[in-house]
């Protein structure tokens, strides 16, 4: 019950942050889509950080951490330090100063003026949103099982010890599973379709009143929990398990008991580590950090965040690595159900390992994570709904007060349609991570045209956003099919492209495939077909002097 | 100046695939992978050459919207 408090306490926190930036509101559609571009440096580090550091970030780095060694480092988090920052300067300065400029609020807005093709903004919509949307899914359940993980009680003999809610306070539906209370049902934990729909109602509430302003604050307050909190977790769990006197010895001690193959990359593909270095080209994409770039004050915001995003990252992902290859080590038990689902690995030691006070902060870390994401893809989606659909087809000459009642409408039906979906428990929506990721990463070509090519034109446009979604169809079809044939989601999750070479295959990314068929398409067919006018052309690239 | 920090992040990417380190089980400090280590010395670097990129690369009187671009991009 201590955690319960906890959390609830911190839930309230965000809540009051989001009511007072909501009386900082200054009333018009700018201020509630981009905080009417006023975000200093360090707010502006802060909210893209906490925006590009998803429940993966912890969550999910120290599962992957413990199904694959160290080497996740370096294909997800020193390889996002590198190219994160190359999005956010080279791409994300210059889409500040048109957005500033010429007044954009979506990703669409701007393609729209640097191709003339309205077609373009409708055929790119359905493909952000889709995109967006498994991506959000994630985090309402990954939100749910870690509230349910930390609060469920002892199983003990098939019963249930010292649970947070006796059987029978929720309704059977909420509390039951499938399979029964003990098995696979709330343990006596808070029932995670509870939670997650408590986070949602949380994470609403600060969006609608605050909007970019209370997002942005939300974000840096999260951001700051995260961090710190990650950080006594590692030194927590270090001392636990270890088991010795000191700080270091304990290190010492689990760096030597971390098994052969987890402590190099022995079994992992050079290849495919390789190849990993275009998924997080997906940052130059996504239509959450595009509007979070939109926020800032100047281009000088931009220096902190370009420079310090590498070295947070790295803050937060080499302690989620080391605990989880500590958890291959023989220090520690872990029982069949966490090994067979890596991503509640953490809850798990976090539960086991820390007391229930420390054990509630560091649970409340977690959920920042996972709530910093969570807003910027909310709001997102409300702006791009209003801009691009409503605004630019039915309501042309909509005020800014029916813009943001527009927006808010949207948002409260985002987040209900969201919540509806994680009912459905899809399964195989965390092996969908990496999919999302690559789905943007397939349309960065265009992103980077747009910016730096005069000869790109709305047909190379067109062909590239296809030739990206088509390739990205046709392998995640084959993924689908891979892991009905196999009756897990599996092959979803760790799908290669096997290329025959010499006396063996080269496993590569899909992404691969998607971001090369993307740029080929663009470049084939932006030769053959006419250049948007010269008058566009002086607008998005000027004459300098 | 320019042309050397791009240099910089374009030699950042190519020691990324460190397949020299790629079995090695050293322990740097008696604790840390030395894989995990050395990634975590790419980030750092990563920090570092992004810092000089903001020194020497930053567009021009940008502060006002106009969209200039990096100096030494592709624009």
């Amino acid at each position: 019950m201590t955690q319960l408090w906890i959390i609830s306490g911190y839930l309230g926190l965000l809540l009051l942050l989001g009511l007072f930036a909501g009386r900082l509101f200054r009333g018009t559609s700018s201020d509630y889509m981009v905080a009417s571009h006023s975000i200093g440096p360090f707010l502006l580090l802060m909210s893209l950080f906490g925006t590009t550091m998803t429940a993966f970030a912890l969550v999910g780095s120290t599962g992957e951490a413990f199904k694959e060694g160290i080497g996740v480092y370096g294909m997800l988090a020193s390889s996002s330090g590198i190219i994160h920052s190359l999005c956010f300067f080279v791409l994300g300065i210059k889409l500040w100063g048109f957005g500033k400029k010429y007044g954009y609020r979506t990703q669409i807005e701007f393609f729209r003026d640097r191709l003339e093709s309205t077609g373009i903004g409708l055929v790119l919509f359905p493909v952000l949103v889709g995109l967006v949307i498994p991506y959000l899914l994630i985090g309402v359940l990954a939100s749910g099982a870690v509230v349910n993980g930390v609060t469920q009680g002892k199983l003990a003999g098939g019963a249930v010890e010292n649970p947070t809610f006796e059987q029978g306070t929720f309704p059977s539906f909420l509390e039951d599973g499938s399979k029964g209370f003990a098995v696979d049902g709330s343990k006596g934990g808070v029932p995670r379709e509870v939670a997650s729909l408590v986070i949602c109602g949380v994470v609403l509430c600060y969006v609608f009143f605050g909007g970019m302003r209370g997002t942005a604050w939300a974000n840096a307050f999260q951001t700051c929990v995260f961090m710190v909190l990650g950080v006594v977790t590692f030194s927590v769990i270090a001392n636990k398990l270890g088991g010795q006197e000191s700080f270091y010895a304990n290190l010492c001690a689990l760096g030597d008991a971390i098994p052969e193959e987890y402590k190099t990359r022995s079994e992992m593909s050079f290849t495919k580590f390789v190849s990993y270095m275009l998924v997080p080209l997906s940052v130059g994409m996504f239509p959450h950090l595009f509007q979070h770039w939109l926020t800032a004050k100047s281009a000088g915001s931009f220096k902190l965040p370009v420079v310090a995003h590498p070295v947070f990252i790295m803050i937060v992902w080499v302690p989620c690595v080391l605990i989880g290859v500590w958890a291959t080590s023989e220090l520690i038990n872990v029982p069949p159900p966490v090994e067979k689902n890596p991503n509640i690995l953490l809850p798990f030691l976090v539960k086991r390992l820390a007391g229930p006070v420390l054990g509630g902060f560091l649970t409340a870390g977690i959920l920042a994570a996972i709530m910093s994401s969570l807003d910027s893809q909310f709001l997102c989606l409300g702006t791009m709904f209003t801009n691009d659909i409503v605004k630019r087809h039915f309501l042309p000459n909509a005020t800014d007060r029916q813009q943001i009642a527009l927006a808010r409408g949207f948002i409260i039906g985002i987040v209900i349609v969201t919540y509806l979906l994680s009912l459905l428990k899809p399964a195989s929506v965390f092996a969908l991570g990496v999919w999302c990721f690559s789905g943007f990463s397939s349309l960065f070509p265009l992103v980077l045209a747009a910016l730096y090519w005069r000869g790109l034109t709305k047909f190379g446009a067109y062909a590239s956003v296809l030739a990206a979604i088509g390739t990205w169809g046709y392998f995640f079809a084959d993924a689908v099919g891979r892991s009905i044939k196999a009756g897990n989601p599996g092959p979803i999750r760790t799908y290669t492209l096997d290329i025959p070479w010499g006396e063996g295959t080269v496993e590569l990314m899909p992404v691969t495939a998607m971001v090369a068929a993307s740029a080929v398409a663009l470049v084939v067919v932006s030769l053959a077909t006419p250049k948007p006018s010269d008058e566009t052309l002086a607008k998005f690239f000027p004459v300098k002097g | 100046m320019a042309t050397v920090v791009w240099a910089l992040v374009v030699l950042l990417m190519v020691v990324h695939q460190d397949f020299w380190f790629w079995e090695n089980d050293y322990l740097v400090f008696g604790f840390m992978p030395i894989g995990l280590f050395y990634h975590a010395c790419i980030s750092i670097a990563a920090s570092v050459t992004w810092f000089l990129a903001t020194k020497h690369c930053w567009p021009a009187a940008d502060d006002a919207g106009e969209a200039a671009s990096p100096e030494g991009g592709a624009a």
